[in-house]
């Protein structure tokens, strides 16, 4: 079953690695690579983006003719997609192991982030508890 | 396991991939058929020559299997539609079994020519033109290209399967192009060439073993092209350009895909060879008059690669080469123009330069132009500046390398900053 882990960050919160000291953004980045790195070993990885930053994001709505209206970032917002990972693994629980690792990426001083990482399953058809006959 | 082709046959397939279409296509008109018999008769070729050894005559052996391909096809489709009432088969059916696609007489050159103008016909797309030039002059597989792209395979193979039928229906293909098609279309061809090998150049970071590698295709496509045109400046211009910057690839990411800036590079680790055929080709195609952009561009590459250091390199024609590039106004060129200018009259000449340009609705907002501010500060001493454009620009960029060096670059300065502030808190 495929799951998506999408990693929410708060704006302003503790994922402001333009601000770390440099050694930290090497670790922290050399951890991201080497854990999207054993996924895919593992053949449990399908995908994997990082999104670029929120202030180039665009909010886009049909007009009266189906025009895009774009506007631009919201302010409002509380924290943005930075990245996901799409995974294929037997069972939930392995979902949420693959999730508690990328939360344990490393910050400011080697200290685990601790990132809440959202955990959705993707929609498969048939549905997965389903078997021929039964 | 299955015996591979070694490199070598591996490449003479490719470059054997344009003459067998051309030959087909000369015959049997239909090119969207004609190009999916290739690719069967290069699979099959892949799969039967690490064995049965290569045949004599690799082309006869390629045009007489994917003719064979063709013709199965031709039947199948003329038996299909003969049930359906509808006999539009564009050939006799006594010229159905007389193969004589190979045949002699035909200018081979200016065919092989045509069909990169067929691949970047303007009806297409860019992304189009690029996949149908590595499928057709390039002789990669629709699997390969989508790798490349890091895109699905069979987005790929939708994308290749509309490009052919768009432009089979918008006609001006193979072999009705005139004079004046042609000469329209050469500039697509090189800026395609020069895209693939600045996605292969972009993404290189030493670690993506499964993927193609675009630059060498592109330069391998280049030099094709180079041979069917070696009278063309811009033609040499293109493949001097490609082959007097890739030389720096191996010393331009780190172990772990890190951007190494020119003047941090090791330049004992550049390959010289390409270096000095490109300057061959360059000198041959400034030879031939009419300076054009991939030619001056080739002229910087060659200043840069003759350099023993940054401070040691000629600024100055750098910067009357830029100047020259100025009737061909691309906002990149301008930003490199700013930084040579900034190693000739000093920072702040750069700086000046750099709020001109921020005047351009392309570049007000654009990382690049951040990043050059940012490099000028430094250089000027403005530490604190340097900082904010730094992360200014990572924070545009989409390009994950590049992120990551503009980041570093930012930490690093404000490293040493915290550490003077340490000491003279200390001390």
């Amino acid at each position: 079953m495929k799951y998506m882990l999408l990693m929410n960050v708060p704006l302003g919160g503790a994922y402001q690695i333009a601000g770390w000291p440099a050694a930290d953004i090497t670790a922290h980045i050399a951890f991201m690579r080497n854990f999207t790195k054993t996924l895919s070993a593992a053949g449990e990885l399908v995908a994997a983006e990082g999104l670029g930053g929120p202030d180039q994001a665009k909010l886009v709505r049909a007009g009266a003719r189906g025009e895009p209206i774009t506007d631009g970032v919201f302010p409002e917002a509380k924290e943005f997609l930075a990245g996901y990972w799409v995974v294929d693994v037997d069972t939930p629980e392995r979902a949420y192991a693959i999730a508690a690792e990328a939360s344990a990426a490393p910050g400011p001083g080697g200290r685990p982030l601790n990132l809440a990482i959202e955990v959705r399953q993707v929609m498969s058809d048939p549905p997965s508890d389903w078997t021929p006959g039964a | 396991m299955i015996p591979r082709l070694d490199d070598g046959a591996q490449d003479l397939l490719r470059d054997l991939a344009p003459t067998v279409l051309c030959a087909l296509v000369r015959r049997y008109r239909d090119f969207a058929g004609c190009e999916d018999a290739v690719q069967e008769a290069l699979l099959a070729a892949a799969m039967q020559w690490p064995a049965q050894g290569t045949p004599d005559n690799p082309k006869g052996w390629l045009i007489t299997v994917a003719t064979r391909r063709l013709t199965d096809q031709i039947r199948a489709d003329t038996a299909r539609r003969l049930r359906e009432h509808l006999v539009v088969s564009l050939i006799p059916a006594d010229e159905q079994i007389a193969l004589a696609a190979d045949a002699a007489g035909v200018n081979e050159r200016d065919e092989t020519l045509d069909l990169y103008f067929m691949c970047c016909h303007p009806v297409l797309s860019q992304a189009s033109q690029i996949a149908l030039t590595l499928r057709v002059m390039g002789g990669l597989t629709t699997s390969e290209i989508a790798r490349a792209f890091l895109v699905p395979a069979r987005t790929m193979a939708q994308r290749l399967a509309r490009a052919k039928q768009t432009i089979e229906s918008a006609g001006r293909t193979f072999p009705d192009l005139t004079a004046q098609d042609r000469a329209a279309r050469l500039p697509s061809v090189l800026k395609v060439l020069y895209l693939i090998f600045s996605e292969g150049y972009a993404a290189s970071d030493g670690d993506e073993l499964c993927r193609v590698d675009l630059s060498n295709e592109a330069i391998r496509v280049a030099r094709q092209l180079w041979r069917l045109l070696p009278d063309h400046p811009e033609v040499g211009g293109l493949l001097a350009l490609m082959l007097l910057t890739d030389a720096r690839r191996a010393a331009r990411t780190g172990p772990n895909g890190e951007l190494i800036p020119l003047d941090e590079q090791v330049r004992s680790r550049w390959n010289h060879e390409r270096i000095a055929e490109g300057k061959r080709i360059l000198e041959r195609a400034l030879a031939q008059g009419a300076a054009g952009p991939y030619q001056v561009q080739a002229a910087i590459a060659a200043l840069h690669d003759e350099a023993p250091n940054i401070e040691a390199t000629d600024w100055p024609q750098i910067l009357a080469l830029y100047d020259a590039l100025r009737f061909h106004d691309s906002p990149m060129t301008r930003l490199s123009r700013a930084i040579a200018l900034g190693m000739v009259n000093g920072p702040a000449a750069g700086l000046a330069a750099l709020d001109d340009l921020a005047l351009d609705p392309r570049l007000a907002t654009h990382h690049r132009l951040a990043a050059t501010r940012a490099h000028l500060l430094e250089r000027a001493g403005h530490h604190a500046a340097a900082i904010d454009e730094y992360r200014r620009a990572a924070q545009r960029t989409t390009n994950t390398s590049e992120r990551t060096y503009l980041l570093l670059r930012a930490a690093r300065l404000s490293d040493s900053l915290a550490g003077v502030e340490l000491k003279t808190v200390v001390g």
